[in-house]
Parts: C-alpha cells; structure tokens; sequence
C-alpha cells in the first residue's frame, strides 16, 4: 500500500530501572559471558512498581503530542497495542485518551499482536488519516513484558512505549509514510494463554521459520511492492527480540550492519515488545537527516511482519526538538536493581 | 479498600492530566478544581484550566509505614509540590530515594499507577512527579 499520510508526531518511554544480564545469569548459575554474547544482551528495563502498559503509554503519548504540536482533541483516533493490557477487559486506549486529553469525540481500542500491536497500529491509522476518516491518529506500542524466571526470556523481556501522531497536513509530516506491506501467517512460535501468567515458546523454532521467514517476507515483500533496493535506505529498524537476530537479517539480505546498529536498542534495554521496533524508529528519527530513508519491519509472533518504507522531511530536525523527553534522555537515566528487588518489581512470588 | 467507582471516575480528569479551574476575574487558579471563586465570590467567573504539570517540592517526607495497597513501595517519598501557576498537592515523588528530594527542587507531571484493588477490582491511575534531571 503506498500513503500520502505521515508520522507528524513521536514520542518515547523507557522506565528507570534495570536489571544486568550478568545478575540475572548469576541466580540461575548460567555463564555471564555465554548469555550476553548469545543473546547479544548487557542489561534490561524494568517497570517501576507503579507502572503499566497504560502509564507507559500515556508518558510516550504526551512526548509525541508535544513534538506533533497539535490540540489533543484533533485526534480522531487512538489504538493501542499491546500483550501486557494491565485489564483482560476494559480497554488501555481510553485510559490512555482520557489523560491526553482526547477524549469523548474519538475512535479508541486497543490491539494485541505479540510484539507487533504497535505497528498494526500504525497502519490502521494510515488508512483512517488517508481516508479523510480522521485527522489525526494516535498508534502506540507499549508493554511490560514478562518472562518465567529462570527462562532465556528473562534476560530479554523488558518495557517501554513509542508512540506516533500519524496526519497528512504537509507542513507538518516529519517522516513520510510512504508505504507499508505486511506478511502474515498462523505459526505459532510463541503464546499465552488465558490466565497464564507467563508465555510459552518453541525454543528454536522462533527462530528460522518464525522471525526470518516473516520480517525477511515483509521487508523483500516490500521492496518488490515499491520498486525499491537496500540501497535506498539509509537506516534499518527490524525488529529486536534480542540484539542478534536483527544482525542476522542484515546478513542473511546483504544489507549494511552499520545502518542497523542506530536503531538497534535490545543491547542497552531488552526486548521491550509491541515498543521494540517502534522505540528503534524513535531512536533513528531522532538522528536522521531530512530526505534520508528508514525501512521498519516489525515482528509479532503467531506470527507476522509490518513492513514501512519512511522518508524523513526537512520538518524533522525543527520538530523533535519540542519533545519534553527525547528516547536518549530515557536511556542515561537508569537505576539498577538485584535479582531480589526485580522479584519485586514484577511480582514473581506469589505472595506478592 | 476499594474506593468507590463513581468518585474514582468523577476524579479522572483532574487525576489523569491535572485538570483544574481559574477564576476569570481574578486568574485564581484551582486544584482541585473549584465551581466557586473563594476571592471574587459571586462576581467571580470560573472555567477550567489545564495545568503545566511543572512545580517545586514545597516540603516532603520519606514514608517508611505505608497504607495498606501501598506496602511494596516503601521506602517512597511523598511531598507538597507547589505548581508553576499557584496551587500546592500532595503527591508521591516517584523513581528516587529521600535523599535525592530537596526543597524548591523542581519537579514534573508524570501519569502514574496510584493503587489497584487486587487481585480483580480496578486500576486507579493519576498524577505523581518527577524530579526534572
């Protein structure tokens, strides 16, 4: 699908805390050195005891709003995504309306698609602010993820939210939205059930057919769509489960690994899921240049890809400069915590 | 114990994104929100305002023996923010320690959660601060 719509707006949040891969690995009496080097994982974020999907969302929201610069009831919609909504039912996105100031006249639901929910967002908001629908829409992707302890989940699962005004006034449009494809199919790679507390996963089999085969399906899917090369883009946003896999693609496609490496933020803060690729275009629209190319593909396993082919305008620099917090700001400002208060942080006995 | 739903839901506007009044007469500001200006009285014309969120600590305190929904998040700081335009609240200042608060350290809005009713009752969400690094 190619667009006239654009990103007006964005917006970061990363919680305070952290954990090192290297406390984690001492609990479980794995090697430090064996964890971060396969995972390719120093430390993660960890949400502070009163902090949700919803409140890290809201936070990303007002960022991109200020960068947007427009009346929060100008949004005609709001969709969140996530896999850590803090209610099984009650929606996250009018919570997260009601503290921007966008509610009653707006359209609001929430989305789950894995690690994805964000970028589904974003497509959906193209489509309404394409279609004359709305005027503005907000697409946001936030969670707090989880995983079982001692599972190689644990050292990647983090939290963190992005959000994007989506609009198509000219003047305002910092990074046009050019196009967008996606690729999607029933594999089940990783789950959660009803009432589980913690996902499940197939191990290795996340791996080939599960993440390569979809963010390689969509990002070759969409050059074919849109006549482009890798020699078009001058970044590469994939998404980051942990801080190899995007490194592999790069390989796997021939594509430059230093045009990865810019958006590529697992390393310093974990996978933070429906946030991750998201946060990774944050962190590149913060430093690109007006007219240089962004390709994003997304990943959610179940298991698709979204795949985004994004020009920054000469709006950008002026732009992100209104943001109160930029993503950077989130990543210096960071307090440790041992394995014992992050047991606390996320309520892992149950007694808490 | 769970706090009533209709005054957790009257509350939301002022909780979420500290909505408040002025008096038009006077520029009053009010938080929380007043229908009434306690200055001009009945010549007092009042409409909401929508506070910046900034503010100074005014005075604070480490809690160290929380109310019961809040034990896990002891030791936290609770203080008077005196706002940019006028009104002081009480609120938690959150993601630091004591001895990193200091009076007429300026501070930020930031949304978080206040309480849950667990394990199956509500969320209830509102405004806390920061201090600005």
């Amino acid at each position: 699908m190619t667009s006239s719509t654009g990103i007006v707006g964005f917006g970061a949040c990363v919680p305070t805390f952290r954990i090192k891969a290297e406390e984690i690995a001492r609990v479980w009496g794995e090697e430090p050195d064996r964890i971060i080097k396969g995972l390719g994982v120093k430390e993660k974020s960890v949400p502070g005891l009163d902090e949700d999907a919803a409140s890290l969302a809201v936070e990303a929201a007002r960022n991109s709003l200020s960068v947007a610069n427009i009346e929060p009831s100008k949004l005609g919609a709001v969709y969140v995504g996530s896999e850590s909504h803090p209610y099984a039912v009650k929606p996250t996105a009018t919570i997260v309306a009601e503290a921007i100031g966008a509610t009653p006249e707006v359209m609001a639901a929430d989305l789950e698609f894995a690690c994805k929910a964000g970028t589904a967002g974003i497509q959906i908001g193209m489509g309404l602010v394409a279609s004359n629908m709305v005027e503005y829409a907000l697409a946001i992707g936030t969670d707090t993820s989880q995983g079982r302890p001692g599972d190689a989940l644990e050292y990647t699962a983090s939290a963190g939210a992005a959000a994007f005004v989506i609009g198509r006034q000219k003047e305002q449009i910092l990074a046009k939205l050019d196009a967008t494809y996606s690729f999607t199919t029933d594999t089940p790679d990783f789950w959660r059930r009803q009432h589980a507390e913690f996902p499940s996963h197939g191990g290795r089999f996340t791996g080939e057919p599960a993440y390569f085969r979809h963010v390689m399906g969509a990002t070759q899917g969409l050059f074919e769509k849109t006549g482009m090369t890798a020699a078009d883009f001058d970044y590469f946003v994939f998404h980051q489960p942990n801080g190899k896999f995007p490194l592999e693609v790069a390989k796997k496609m021939g594509l430059d690994v230093e045009k990865v490496k810019p958006g590529l933020l697992t390393p310093m803060i974990g996978n933070t899921y429906s946030g991750a690729s998201p946060l990774g275009l944050c962190a590149v629209l913060d430093i690109a240049k007006p007219g240089q190319r962004i390709l994003l593909t997304s990943f959610g396993s179940g298991a698709g890809s979204d795949s985004f082919a994004i020009e920054a305008t000469d709006v950008l620099p002026a732009a992100r400069e209104r943001a109160p917090h930029k993503l950077a700001w989130y990543m210096e400002h960071k307090k440790y915590l041992d394995y014992g208060l992050y047991v606390k942080h996320r309520r892992k006995l149950k007694s808490l | 114990m769970a706090e009533n739903i209709a005054i957790t839901w009257r509350r939301i506007p002022e909780r979420y994104r500290l909505a408040g009044t002025q008096c038009t007469t006077c520029k009053t500001k009010f938080f929380p929100p007043r229908k009434f200006c306690t200055a001009c009285r009945r010549k007092g014309k009042i409409e909401s305002f929508s506070f910046s969120g900034k503010g100074k600590i005014y005075s604070f305190s480490g809690v160290h023996s929380a109310p019961a929904g809040l034990e896990l998040e002891i030791p936290y700081v609770l203080a008077i923010v005196h706002l940019a335009e006028g009104p002081k609240v009480t609120a938690q200042i959150v993601d630091c320690t004591e001895d990193a608060v200091k009076i007429d350290a300026p501070v930020e809005f930031v949304f978080r959660k206040i309480r849950s009713d667990d394990p199956e009752g509500l969320i209830h969400y509102g405004y806390k601060f920061r201090l600005v690094k």
